[in-house]
């Protein structure tokens, strides 16, 4: 008896640290637009909803291929990042940070009313039966496993874009000194542009994922948008790395709380965690 | 290269610059100098179209930099060495090196200005892996001028390149300048310390209360009597 309840929580381990993967990549766009250009989308969950959507409707309706009606979906997130920067971040950039965060809520009911009246309130999923995979008396889904494999390239990636492309550097440049930076020959307003597209691309990547594993409705940002914003403040907002981290340990509370408990309690643990390390550490887990 | 043509600049309310007019010639290292709060940081930011001119021509090899915007300055020919020497901290040395080139037309070049940079500043190249923000005073401020120097520029703006740093590291930084000069780069400089940076500009002009008070070869305002009793306290 003891021999199965072990094997079942290595089961809720390894299931938590596939979470974490799917978390991380989650919350990398929206660490990515506060670490740089000081502002919280608070509408990210809703940016991936839209690309669910995207794949969504590419796919099941218009029966395009499914590698590229998520590269489409990827694509049109980042053109919604980028117009979300110029039309609604911009005007409000020197504005108090109360303001930004009434912004992008905004237009979070925005997004959630215009999906509402035009996909309607159904849920809808791809219709794909993607295998488990079975090791002894483990089993794990492959959409799991395909979201943590991708997530894990898509962290990698953005990092290797960061250290390795003057455009990447000059991202990391403008989050340490915005006003010097026509000094490099670099306008800022681009820079940010490119930032804002970028996480918007990234809340696309996460959006593909999702899809593979969740039906996508209207309110379906709602779902995630609360753990992804809760993660990147764990980590310490605007840091990737400690976001990074924080994901794998909120998904590991959920994931080993549900086994001990039931899945919801899972949640409720790791929300409380949350709130524990708000007094415990309030600059998040990894600050200096 | 360089000409102001009866430039003003006004923050608000606040007017720094009044009616400056200026020239720097190719090949020439001129200071500009004067006591706090002169307007000095102002009259480069000007020229870097970081505060725009209220009033007044501003002219860099003929051609007008009124409607240039700030971020195409650089690849005018103009760099600029700002006050507090502004690196990045929590990036490496060699990754702000990498910024100072980051116009289009200096990435092929990159690794060929790298080692002139080097070459000037051996130090740099001991530290290139460190952040920035861990070097010492002088170090940071070789680190910004090595930045500025990557693009190749052919006129340097320099604000007080000795601000804060200890006497042997004044020393040190004034021979890196007299260095530069040499190698015929083309320097406008920026700075308090007047005896110190006249021993290395040719010429001077000096700037009190947004206006230029005086001006002419380094030698003769080193010599003159209101200079010496005014701003030297001799």
């Amino acid at each position: 008896m003891t021999e199965l309840l072990d094997i079942y929580l290595l089961e809720a381990v390894l299931n938590g640290l596939l979470l974490g993967g799917l978390f991380a990549l989650l919350s990398l766009g929206l660490n990515l637009i506060f670490g740089v250009i000081d502002v919280v989308w608070i509408c990210y969950a809703e940016l991936m909803m839209c690309g669910m959507y995207a794949v969504y409707y590419l796919y099941v309706q218009f029966h395009w291929p499914l590698a590229l009606a998520m590269l489409a979906a990827i694509g049109i997130v980042a053109l919604l990042g980028f117009l979300l920067h110029q039309f609604v971040i911009r005007p409000v950039l020197a504005a108090e940070p109360i303001n930004q965060l009434l912004v992008t809520g905004g237009v979070l009911f925005f997004l959630q009313a215009a999906a509402t009246l035009a996909f309607g309130i159904d849920f809808r999923n791809l219709g794909l039966a993607l295998p488990a995979l079975r090791v002894g008396d483990m089993s794990f889904s492959a959409a799991r496993l395909i979201a943590f494999g991708v997530a894990l390239l898509g962290v990698l990636g953005l990092f290797l874009f960061l250290n390795r492309t003057y455009v990447g550097t000059a991202i990391r440049a403008i989050s340490q000194d915005r006003a010097v930076m026509p000094l490099m020959g670099v306008s800022g307003p681009r820079i940010f542009a490119i930032t804002s597209a970028l996480g918007g691309a990234l809340a696309g990547l996460g959006a593909c994922l999702l899809v593979l594993q969740y039906d996508v409705h209207p309110a379906i940002g709602l779902s995630f948008g609360p753990i992804v914003f809760l993660i990147c403040v764990l980590g310490g907002l605007g840091n990737l790395l400690g976001g990074f981290a924080a994901a794998f340990v909120f998904a590991q509370f959920i994931s080993i709380g549900g086994y001990f408990f039931a899945i919801e309690w899972g949640y409720v643990i790791a929300f409380a965690f949350f709130i524990a390390a708000m007094f415990w550490r309030p600059r998040g887990l990894f600050s200096r | 290269m360089l000409s102001l043509e009866r430039v003003s600049a006004r923050y608000g309310a606040f007017q720094a610059l009044f009616d400056v007019s200026l020239q720097v010639n190719a090949g020439e290292s001129v200071a500009v100098i004067g006591p706090n709060g002169a307007g000095k940081t102002t009259l480069l930011r000007v020229i870097s179209k970081l505060v725009e001119p209220h009033d007044g021509e501003l002219r860099f090899e003929s051609e007008d930099l009124n409607p240039v915007p700030a971020h195409e300055v650089l690849a005018r020919g103009i760099a600029h060495v700002p006050e507090n020497r502004r690196l990045f901290p929590r990036l490496t040395v060699e990754e702000n090196l990498r910024m100072g080139g980051f116009p289009r037309f200096c990435r092929p070049r990159f690794a060929e200005r790298l080692e002139v940079a080097y070459a000037l500043f051996p130090r740099l190249k001991e530290r290139r892996r460190q952040p920035a923000g861990t070097l010492s005073g002088g170090e940071q401020q070789m680190c910004a001028i090595a930045r500025a120097l990557m693009s190749d520029p052919k006129l340097l703006l320099l604000d007080e390149p000795s601000a804060g740093l200890s006497p042997v590291m004044v020393q040190a930084i004034f021979e890196l300048v007299r260095r530069i000069c040499a190698e015929g780069y083309t320097v406008l400089i920026v700075e308090q310390n007047i005896r110190q940076v006249l021993k290395v500009a040719s010429r001077a002009y000096l700037l009190d209360a947004g206006r230029i008070k005086a001006k002419g070869p380094s030698q003769e305002l080193l010599q003159s009597e209101e200079i010496r009793r005014t701003y030297l306290g001799l």
